[in-house]
């Protein structure tokens, strides 16, 4: 493959804070950790999923002027921004897993057609869908 | 007015948590202790970050449970109300109306008659893009359309 997404990025409010949430409580990798001054430009990656990195980016200067960093502080922590998904093999087991490390869950697994799904924040506020794949879904009021 | 990101952060939380459970009873008092905010602060500050107080919110979740609940499930509508919060079903089926503009029953029919295509939108994206846009006040959109009536107050604590 020589097209595709590559990177995409999220807002979090602490990078120390995102970095040890995604690394050490999700399991990813750190891809690229590089700094410039006040910018730092960091990403992970899912082990699974080499292509893909997720920007953990803080709004700020040099990108952003204090005003509009403030706002997009303001828009995050009140969790507007869209919705991630995490797709995993084991819903109830990351469940476990994640809730024992202390992440805050929105929404505890939910068995529904051909799927479970359960939900989780960032500390910053990003959420996220865990969502497991049993069956091709198809509900028979969907057909 | 810009609201501290810290604030606002503990006040998503509690929003959460009535996404969470809301058949549960949320007082403000309760809602302010998970936002570790005091109750009179946290009412205004709510509303302010979100658009739309705290209890209006519980209601536009609760009914939009009670629509999942009357679409995929058998349940019957005494035991839907009970499991989304409320204490009586005469208040649940006003509430419902009020809020749908339709009965829970034949919502229920017109809902399963509609075929729909979501197999690839997670559900819980299908369910916030189906909640009620309740902008006004309950008892304000009884009020515009019984103008001139005496008014049902709602006794609900919600």
């Amino acid at each position: 493959m020589t097209q595709g997404i590559d990177v995409v990025g999220l807002y979090v409010r602490d990078q120390d804070e995102a970095l040890d949430f995604y690394v050490a409580k999700l399991g990813f990798h750190v891809h690229t950790d590089v700094r410039n001054g006040d910018y730092r430009w960091l990403t992970v990656q899912s082990p699974e999923q080499p292509s893909f990195q997720l920007g953990l980016f803080k709004p700020g200067p040099p990108v952003h002027d204090a005003a509009t960093a403030q706002t997009l502080h303001e828009v995050v922590a009140k969790g507007a921004m869209p919705p991630l998904v995490y797709v995993v093999d084991n819903c109830h087991a990351v469940y476990e897993r994640l809730s024992a490390l202390g992440v805050e869950f929105t929404q505890e697994p939910i068995d529904r057609y051909g799927t479970v799904d359960a939900g989780f924040r960032d500390p910053s506020g990003n959420g996220w869908k865990v969502i497991q794949v049993i069956a091709r879904p198809h509900s028979p009021r969907s057909q | 007015m810009s609201q501290s990101p810290g604030l606002l952060r503990r006040l998503l939380r509690a929003k959460d948590r009535m996404d969470r459970t809301s058949h549960e009873e949320w007082s403000i008092h309760r809602l302010a202790w998970v936002s570790a905010v005091s109750a009179a602060h946290f009412a205004r500050s709510f509303k302010e970050a979100f658009g739309i107080p705290p209890h209006r919110y519980l209601l536009t979740r609760r009914i939009e449970r009670a629509i999942a609940l009357l679409r995929d499930t058998d349940l019957p509508i005494t035991e839907i109300a009970l499991q989304t919060g409320w204490k009586s079903l005469g208040t649940f089926g006003r509430i419902f109306r009020d809020v749908t503009g339709e009965s829970p029953g034949s919502l229920r029919v017109r809902e399963r008659s509609t075929p729909y295509e979501r197999e690839h939108v997670p559900e819980c994206s299908v369910r916030a893009a189906n909640r009620p846009d309740l902008k006004i006040a309950v008892s304000e959109k009884r009020r515009e359309k019984i103008v001139g009536k005496t008014e049902l107050q709602s006794t609900e604590v919600l």
